[in-house]
Formats: C-alpha cells, structure tokens, sequence
C-alpha cells in the first residue's frame, strides 16, 4: 500500500550530499514530494526532511540504504511518531483596489499574512502544516493565483523523541 | 605500529620520510600508498596525472601498465579477489577515468576491494568542459562505495586513509578518490593519520545475542535444513568455519555462482549451485527445506527467479549479512543476523547443536547421486562441457580460474570442481563480458606461483584480448582458455528457446585467428576441434614454461542445462535437450 513518509537524515554538510540521497530515491524510482535541507543543531551537519511515497517495505529498504551512505550519520521515519510538520508558502494572487479587503478577510483566519502589496496583485506568506496551506490556496484560487511557491515540508518529533545521535 | 615506524618500516630501500615533511599531493598520494603496503599499481598515464607519474618515475612501486583502462581495472579486480587486499588503480582524468566505469560497477556489484585514483583538471578549470574533463565523482557515485574529489592537498593523506579503509572494511566496495591537477601539483606538510573518523560509518561485526540464540534454536528443531552461502563466505574469509559450522550441524551446502568456492565442491555435503542453471538437488533443497540460512547471499533474481514468495516455500528463513539493507530486500527473513560472516559462524560455533537431519541428507544426497550435471559428449565433435572437464581432470580442482559471462561461465560453474576459497574470479553480480582475461593477469601476479587459466568465450575475449601484450610482457605463466563456439552462445540460447530462433546478430565467425593472434604477441598459441585433439592440446599448455593460448572450437549449438525460465519456479526444471 502507498503511503506518505516523512523521513529526516542527518548528513554532512558537503558538496554531493544532496545528489548522492537524491540518487539513492531516483535509482528506487522513489518520487521525492519535497525536500527541505539546512542548519541542524550541530556544525558540521545538516538536516533533510523528505517526503516521499511507496509501501512501508520499499520505504525501510530505501532509509537501509540511506544508511549506507558514509556521509548520512542518521535516518529517522518521523512519521512513525507524533511529529510537527510545518510549510511555509508564498501566494501572489491577483487583487484590485477593490478586492483588497476581501482577500485579507480570507487570509486572517489562517493568520497568514500579506507581505507585498502591488498595483494588481497581493503577495500573501503563510505557515502551517500541508493541508492548511492546501486549503488557503483552494480559497485564493478564485481570484487568480499569478505565481505559487512553497518550501515543502520541514519536521520534527513531538517532546521527548529527538533525532540526535 | 606507529605512524611514525611506519613511515619506513614497511619497505625496503626506501628514502625514509618523517611526518610534517613538506612535499608535493603526487608524493604524498604515493607515500600512503608504501604505507598501505600496495604491492601492485594497475594504471595508464594522461595529461591530468602526470605529476603523480612523474614522482612514479624515482618511486618504489610496482606499476603495471595494460594497453586500456578498462584492463587495468578488471586486473586490478582480478588481484583483489584472489588476495582480499585492496586493488589499486590509477587513470587520468575524461576519457581515462570513464573507461573505467565498467570496471568500477563490476566491483561494486561483487563486493570488491578497489581503490581508484584519477586525475582531474585544474580546479580553475572544472566545469568549464575543459579538455578531458569529467565529472567523475557524478558518474560513479551509484557504482561506489563512496568517492571523493579532493579540493586541498591538506586533506589528500587523510582521504587516502579513509578511502582504503571503506573499501576494505564492512561489506568491501570500490572507492574512487578524483585529485584535480593543482592538488597533486601543491605541496604541503605531510601526516599520516592512524585512524580514521567517520561518524557516519559503523559496520556491525559481531551479531546480536538474542537472533543468534533463535538461530541455534531453529537449527536444533530443523529436520530438513540448508546452507545457501554467498559471495560473503568468500570475501570475509570463513570457508573455514562455514564448513565446521556445516561438519558439525549435518546440514547440506548449496553455494551461490559467487559462494561456490566458499565450500569444497567434493565435500558430501556439497549442492553446489542453485537457480536458472543449478544443480537438481540444489533447487529440490530450496523447494523442499524447512529451514534454509542464507550465509553472505543475497537471494538475487537467478536464484530466486524473481519469484520471492514462493521462493523455499515451507521453510523458515535465516539471513545473515554484514549489510543490514540485504536483510529483507528480496525475501522475507524470520531472523535476521546482522554481523561480519566469520565472526557470526565463529559465534554459532559455539552455540549450536545437530538437529535431527540424517533422513534428509540423505534425500539430498540421492537428488545429488540421480541428478548430476549432464550433457551428450560425443567423439566427432568437441562439446564444452567436455573442455572443462579436462581442465578439472587434470588440476583436481586447484586452479584459479576466472571467466566472462555466459555459457563457459555457467559450465566452468558446473562442471569445474573448486576446492580453494577465492579460486573463482568471475563477474557474477554485473556479468561484464571481457572481464575474465585481464582480471586472470591480476591473480596471477597475486599468485605467481599458482596455475592461473583464464577461461573466456570468442566473444567476450575479443573485447579485452589486447591485455595479451601485457602478459607477454610481464611473462605471465597463464593458461588462456578460449571456448570458441564462434558466436554469443548464451544469447543464441536464449533467442532459440524464447526468440524462436530468430539469431539475431550473434555470429562472430568471422573473428582473428586466435592462434595466429596470440603468436603475433610472442605468446604460444594452440588449437584443438576434437576430444582428443583437447586433451592432447591441453597437456602440452600446461607443460609449457609460460604463456599459452588454446582455442578450443567447439559446439556451437549447445546448450546451458539444467535451465529454469525466468518467472518460473525452481520445480520447473528443464534437464537437457535429447535432440542434439
């Protein structure tokens, strides 16, 4: 059965890292949803958050894999455990002087907020996990979305589980 | 030892070096490489290494040099699998390093030890689709182990370090160093380290306690019990143990293409090989047992036919592999065993006791005594099988002998007898064609004073044959065995039975004179078309004080039997045809 992982890997922060995980899904004909790398707690070392889908056994052998690699120190299926998601994205959506204030009243539920404001259209940034997101961009669709960017997901275990080595 | 001892310890007449001397990436590469104890380099020179060739000039190391890269790293590869020591290579950068791709995957599919070193250009100049440039560390970095491309000549002795250190430690595997020019060219305090630090690389050697007390407990109920032992018994060096573990359990032995010379092929234990075209008692074994443990094996597609669920389908599955990600990839384990091969069988030593299996090795035995290889030798025409019966009759099963891939490699499977670990070289993962002959160059510097006979069919010799200047000119004592049939056989197999005969693109008849061919080289060539042409031809190769080619003409329309379709189960068998 298919199902959505959310997988973190602990690496070095080297040149070719990124190409070699990359690799590894691309080689198992694994399809990467998103990928987030950057900072972790430690120097030296980053954090990737990757959300893939494939059956539970293809997803323990591609982390079996990952593992392999000399420059991932650790691999965690997060969404095993209770985790924190969160995404952030950027909307340009087109508005008119007219239409201004109805776009904030949809946009202030979801407590994102509009960070640009051109002679047409209104840049809106918003965080919160996928399906928040996936709902604000259903409701801005209306007014015609111009340009949609969103970093993809980055993640962590709730309370006392901690991807540390 | 220290470092420092080290430095000058290991060689004789060799310049001593403290550590903290200043020198050149080029020398400092060469100088890990004494302190490594490599005894043999197999490279080929070009624009991006010549510095690293020019301190070659004055060093004192062995470098051998075939007339193409892609038989540097087969020979190389050759060493390594007959040694377990670290093969060790140079190419340049471009075209150098590209030709060894085939190699480099052919290692990394059979677990070999390789350490490759290629040139690069300048830095100032990578990306700039400079002259023989190559991103190398991109194209190889599915086929190693691990690579590395190293920007500061401050970092080159340490990366040595660990490049030789991955490669021999854990599940061995290729791994390819890329030095830019300038790197070689820059010059800096040499120091060796001792250790390596690699967080991220931890192989587990020793098993966990609790699988390794199911795994005696499942020994002791089994009544129908199996050994498959892989490439792992082989290159962790446990054919010891494997065959005590075997003695005292009374529990029979099927070995994989790349096991068969883990365990003693006339042992009364022995299966030998199972899958696509393995013996008859080796796949009644699998389909009968209750109990199988796969010993450094990964139950891959020929042996499992791809068919995984109904791969040993009353049996109980143990899996032990020092690669945890082997462990439930192509068949369901019920214990898994993570840990170096020698050590978990040193363990289980220990451990286990006889089962009640005396019923059952006998069943395995009358499948092995009803059922052995077979095939219609004749007296008017030379049958290969027959070719490599002579062999075996004649070195009683104590050669190295290396291969290609196809009908020689399945019949030199089948019907030569090993008896030694590492005495079968063979690309069995990959199945490189032109693998065989320059990887029989390498054992047999490994082995100077061992029969070496490199066995090949026309087709795939003629993808390397030009190594045959290196063996004249080192004057290797090897025996070159080519099964000539004057065509791709396994192909023309498989374009008969599943192609209906549409040979498509198969002839080579129009091929050199092999004869002729090794005599242009300076090398003894030899001819045999009959049975007793074989014989006689043979004697004389081996009598022969050095180097002897013997093309063999044989049968060309013979078949590979026992074969197992791919998508069907072990249980259908075909035996042979009677036709021919």
């Amino acid at each position: 059965m298919t199902e959505r992982h959310t997988i973190s890997i602990l690496v070095n922060d080297q040149p070719g890292v990124l190409a070699r995980v990359a690799n590894l899904f691309g080689q198992r004909g694994f399809n990467i949803e998103s990928i987030t790398v950057g900072q972790s707690e430690e120097e030296g070392l980053s954090r990737m958050i990757i959300v893939t889908s494939g059956n539970e056994q293809t997803v323990q052998q591609v982390m079996k894999q990952l593992h392999k690699l000399i420059d991932v120190i650790k691999v965690q299926q997060l969404s095993a455990f209770p985790m924190v998601a969160r995404e952030l994205v950027l909307i340009k959506v087109e508005a008119t002087p007219q239409n201004r204030t109805e776009i904030s009243g949809i946009v202030e539920p979801f407590r994102a907020s509009i960070v640009d404001v051109g002679p047409q259209s209104l840049m809106i940034q918003a965080t919160g996990d996928s399906e928040k997101v996936d709902a604000l961009i259903q409701l801005l669709k209306p007014y015609g979305i111009k340009q949609l960017c969103r970093t993809g997901v980055t993640a962590m275990t709730r309370g006392a589980i901690t991807a540390k080595v | 030892m220290s470092a420092e001892a080290a430095m000058t310890a290991t060689r004789k007449n060799i310049p001593p070096v403290q550590q903290g001397e200043v020198m050149s990436g080029a020398e400092i590469l060469l100088r890990c490489l004494i302190l490594e104890e490599t005894e043999y380099i197999f490279g080929y020179p070009g624009g991006a290494v010549l510095p690293v060739y020019d301190s070659l000039y004055q060093n004192h190391l062995n470098h051998i040099l075939p007339r193409h890269e892609q038989g540097a790293i087969h020979a190389a590869d050759g060493y390594a699998r007959a040694t377990g020591k670290p093969g060790v290579v140079f190419a340049t950068s471009g075209p150098g390093a590209t030709n060894l791709v085939t190699g480099i995957a052919t290692a990394h599919m059979d677990s070999v030890p390789l350490v490759i070193f290629t040139g690069n250009v300048k830095q100032q100049l990578i990306g700039t689709d400079a002259f023989q440039e190559a991103n190398i560390t991109g194209i190889t970095m599915p086929i190693t182990k691990h690579n590395y491309f190293v920007r500061d000549v401050k970092d080159l002795a340490r990366v040595v370090k660990e490049a030789f250190t991955i490669a021999t430690t854990g599940r061995p595997g290729p791994v390819l160093v890329d030095i830019p020019k300038d790197v070689n060219e820059a010059k800096t305090e040499f120091h060796y380290p001792e250790k390596v630090d690699l967080r991220g690389y931890n192989p587990t050697i020793e098993p966990n306690y609790l699988q390794m007390e199911r795994l005696k407990d499942a020994v002791k109920a089994a009544r129908k019990p199996v050994i498959l032992a892989g490439g792992g018994v082989v290159s962790s060096g446990a054919e010891k143990e494997l065959l005590a573990f075997a003695e005292k359990t009374q529990i029979p032995v099927i070995t994989t293409f790349m096991g068969i010379s883990g365990f003693p092929r006339r042992h009364p234990l022995c299966l030998s090989m199972p899958g696509m075209h393995g013996n008859y008692a080796a796949n009644q074994a699998i389909l009968n047992c209750d109990l199988l443990i796969g010993i450094g094996a990964r139950f891959d597609d020929r042996i499992t036919m791809g068919r995984t669920r109904e791969f040993a389908p009353n049996a109980r599955i143990v899996h032990i592999d020092i690669d945890p990600a082997e462990i439930a990839k192509n068949v369901e384990t019920m214990i898994p065993i993570v840990g170096d091969v020698k050590h978990v069988l040193m363990r289980a030593l220990d451990k286990v006791e006889k089962g009640d299996t005396e019923e059952w090795v006998r069943q395995v035995s009358e499948w092995r005594e009803q059922h052995p290889y077979t095939y219609q030798n004749r007296d008017d025409v030379l049958k290969p099988q027959r070719v490599i019966e002579i062999l075996n009759e004649t070195t009683r099963g104590d050669a190295i002998v290396t291969t290609d891939v196809g009908q020689h490699q399945m019949w030199v499977a089948q019907y030569y007898e090993f008896q030694h670990s590492r005495s079968l070289i063979s690309s069995g993962g990959l199945g490189t064609m032109g693998f065989g002959f320059p990887a029989a160059i390498g054992a047999q510097l490994a082995h100077p004073d061992k029969l070496v006979i490199s066995v090949s069919g026309d087709g795939g010799f003629q993808m390397t044959m030009q190594e045959l200047a290196l063996v004249k000119e080192l004057n290797l004592p090897l025996k070159i065995v080519i099964i000539n049939n004057k065509c791709l056989g396994m192909v023309r197999q498989w374009q008969e039975i599943f192609y209906d005969n549409r040979y498509s693109q198969i002839d080579l008849s129009c091929a050199p004179d092999f004869v002729k061919l090794a005599e242009a080289f300076g090398i003894k060539g030899m001819r045999a078309v009959s049975p007793d042409e074989a014989e006689k031809v043979w004697k004389e190769a081996m009598e022969h004080d050095g180097p002897a080619l013997i093309d063999f003409v044989v049968e060309p329309e013979e078949n590979v039997y026992p074969m197992v379709a791919p998508g069907s189960t072990l249980d259908q068998m075909v035996m042979g045809d009677d036709n021919k």
